[in-house]
């Protein structure tokens, strides 16, 4: 349908994975032992966060979003946001990339959902780049970036009337459909309820530009009122508060879109599946175009060169007694993580082989981790003394 | 009012689209047939009024070759004609007409897509039977397309081609009262919320241009001569279709309204919106100052649901059917 969705579905996605490796990496700030070692510094949390932005909101990258084009599938858009959290030192296992993914995606969702007005879209992506501006506000180059693709995002979209942003949000909302991965945190919130599904409020403020309901006015043939009369609207709703902001800077005023993490509470991001619902299993050869798209986004990310001296830091993010333990039985696997991506196996091999062709055709070269144990704190620490 | 029954499931969830829940009813074999899309699926499911026979089919859109990625199902509705009974499809590439079953389809139309993608979204939305024979559809440039119906067969044809919007067509309605003495019969929205009035023929005339205030109307009916639109602001208006004059005007819902559906014999109104409202209103035409009342009768909270489809299973609106976004089952309301 719409075909302006991906430069807003990556700065939104994007935003809320920054969030939780924002928090992850300050969880690991702490060592169980209370010992210097295996511990994250804040240059190191720094770097990788410049790094991933700088990816992001890279020109070429950005420009190729800005492109029109149909949004495709899921594999597709964890394949080239797996490439972005890459640009780092940071390397996440595919276990952790799928938890990741999810906790984006239920995010994303969440707020696609609950979006008050259609081009409010807009302003959760706002909200998003204002979070984003302040992680990087150390590095000069990289909120230069972000603010020149928030200068884009405005040129492009701001005229849009409002029909325009209800298709992009219900074609994201067909792309999110079926979705219903429990996350700890909506759930001690109270925004999903234990069936996965979000919670609708019929009270509040009604979003900007829409009447209370309750009112019906009758009007006689030369438009002059009549009578009135009111109905029970069996909501509690109150008049609209005020407008949020549309310029680069400003006060967004609906708070979807902000960082809703806090810094310590890591089990914030548990997250548990509904496990009748498959997302994305029916093997489907990847169009064409699909793959054209995969090669010109991957082809327009910066590869920053990681310099040989450096291992990559391996994160295992959300640790739970079923990933230690398929960790340790598929030992030999973790060779080929380093291949960046690794694709569940799936019946169509063909797809699976390009989809990996063209990911690895833009990874670093890379040595093997010397060490193999299956315990997280044990990998983070064997990588710090090796350097 | 009403009270709930027992929901149908069916195999997959509703998709956000407008007016998305399309029934047929059927009473020589009492049977009604339902229609939900899920992305590039059209659920059928044919239910028996005993409550005790539920058969499933699924209607896949039509892919013009293996290299393009799926389509999307923008609309999917039934047209009854007075010859035949038809289920039309609408999607980003075209345009498909079945039998009201599902069983085969009788007639395939290609939209024109440019070579290179452009940021103007390519589809077809807004579906109506209108007159003796003809099918209207619009597309996402405000054009509608009026194809002709044979009595029998697969012999349609696009006969002509209507411009008298600028902007995406949301929906397109024809007269429902059934009164042969309306002047114009038919109605279309688009996503300005400009409404065009026409009178079907061999050469369709447009009658009327309603403007509208650059909030899409998403949703529109035609009824004794009165359109009925609901929009993005979450507002109901009347008007007289003919002359555009404004009868009334109703604050009804907290979000934009996917779908509104009168029932012909007795005059109720249903909307259903993205707040998780549907609501029953009655419409009563005065003769005397040619005005039009509009009463709330009754309310329906479907909890967490954004609603995409709403409809009266019958002429009376004895009972009625609702689809929301995510939810895998159409729920039905009956009168107590």
């Amino acid at each position: 349908m719409s075909m302006r969705t991906l430069p807003l579905v990556f700065i939104n996605l994007g935003g809320e994975m920054l969030y939780i490796l924002d928090q992850r990496l300050n969880a690991l700030n702490t060592s169980e032992d209370n010992s210097d070692k295996g511990v994250w510094s804040e240059n190191d949390r720094k770097r990788v966060m410049n790094d991933i932005v700088g990816s992001m909101f890279s020109k070429d990258f950005m420009d190729e979003l800005l492109k029109p084009q149909q949004l495709y599938s899921h594999r597709t858009l964890k394949t080239v946001l797996t490439r972005i959290a890459h640009a780092s030192i940071m390397r996440l296992n595919p276990v952790s990339m799928d938890r990741l993914y999810e906790l984006m995606v239920m995010a994303f969702k969440y707020q696609i959902f609950l979006c008050p007005r259609p081009k409010d879209l807009l302003l959760i992506t706002y909200n998003h780049i204002d979070t984003i501006r302040e992680i990087v506000k150390d590095t000069p180059v990289v909120v230069n970036q972000v603010d020149e693709t928030h200068r884009k995002i405005i040129e492009v979209y701001s005229s849009l009337p409002e029909g325009e942003f209800q298709l992009l949000r219900q074609t994201l909302l067909i792309f999110f459909q079926d979705m219903h991965i429990r996350v700890s945190l909506f759930l001690k919130i109270q925004v999903q309820n234990p069936n996965g599904r979000f919670a609708l409020s019929t009270s509040g403020p009604v979003p900007h530009g829409i009447e209370v309901p309750g009112l019906i006015r009758m009007f006689d043939g030369k438009g002059r009122e009549i009578r009135r009369s009111e109905f029970p609207s069996e909501g509690s709703y109150s008049s609209s508060v005020k407008e949020g902001c549309f310029e680069l800077h400003g006060d967004r005023v609906i708070r979807l879109g902000m960082n809703m993490y806090t810094v310590n509470n890591p089990e914030e991001t548990h997250t548990s599946k509904d496990t009748s619902v498959k997302m994305d299993d029916t093997p489907n050869l990847l169009a064409k175009e699909e793959l054209n798209l995969l090669a010109r986004l991957m082809g327009s990310m910066k590869a920053e060169k990681v310099p040989k001296t450096e291992t990559g830091f391996w994160i295992n993010m959300f640790p739970t007694d079923q990933e230690e333990e398929e960790a340790g039985t598929s030992g030999v696997a973790e060779e080929s993580l380093f291949e960046v991506i690794n694709i569940q196996a799936m019946q169509d091999e063909q797809v699976t082989t390009e989809l990996a062709r063209i990911a690895g055709q833009f990874a670093e070269e890379e040595d093997p981790p010397l060490n193999l144990s299956s315990s997280k704190g044990d990998d983070l620490l064997a990588m710090m003394d090796d350097l | 009012m009403y009270h709930k029954e027992k929901s149908i499931q069916i195999k997959n969830s509703a998709s956000a689209l407008y007016n998305n829940l399309g029934v047929l009813r059927i009473a020589p074999r009492s049977l009604t047939y339902f229609t939900v899309v899920h992305a590039n699926v059209v659920n059928m499911v044919s239910a028996s009024w005993d409550g005790l026979n539920y058969s499933h089919r699924q209607l896949q859109s039509k892919e013009p070759n293996v290299a393009t990625s799926t389509s999307l199902i923008m609309q999917a509705a039934f047209c009854a004609l007075p010859s035949r009974d038809l289920l039309v499809v609408t999607s980003q590439k075209g345009i498909q007409i079945y039998e009201s079953d599902g069983s085969t389809m009788v007639y395939w139309h290609a939209l024109d897509t440019p070579e290179t993608p452009t940021d103007q979204a390519v589809f077809a939305r807004g579906i109506s039977a209108v007159g003796k024979s003809y099918i209207c559809v619009g597309d996402s440039c405000g054009a509608i397309l009026v194809f002709d119906v044979p009595s029998k067969g697969s012999n349609i044809t696009l006969s002509d081609v209507l411009k008298g919007h600028k902007k995406s067509i949301t929906d397109i309605a024809s007269e429902c009262s059934g009164s042969q003495e309306c002047i114009a019969d038919l109605i279309s929205a688009d996503d300005g919320g400009n409404l065009c009035v026409w009178k079907s023929g061999e050469t369709f005339q447009r009658f009327n241009n309603i403007p509208g205030f650059d909030i899409s109307c998403t949703s529109v009916k035609l009824w004794k001569g009165t359109a009925v639109a609901g929009y993005g602001t979450g507002q109901i208006r009347l008007y007289e279709a003919v002359t555009g004059i404004l009868h009334a005007e109703v604050n009804a819902h907290a979000r934009w309204i996917y779908s509104l559906d009168i029932a012909p014999f007795s005059g109720l109104l249903l909307s259903a919106a993205e707040d998780s409202l549907v609501r029953v209103w009655h419409l009563s035409i005065k003769p005397e100052s040619l005005s039009v009342e509009v009463a709330h009768l009754h309310n329906e909270c479907v909890t967490d649901t954004q609603i995409c489809g709403a409809k009266f299973c019958d002429g009376d609106g004895y009972a009625f059917a609702v689809t929301g976004y995510d939810l895998s089952e159409i729920i039905r309301y009956t009168q107590s």
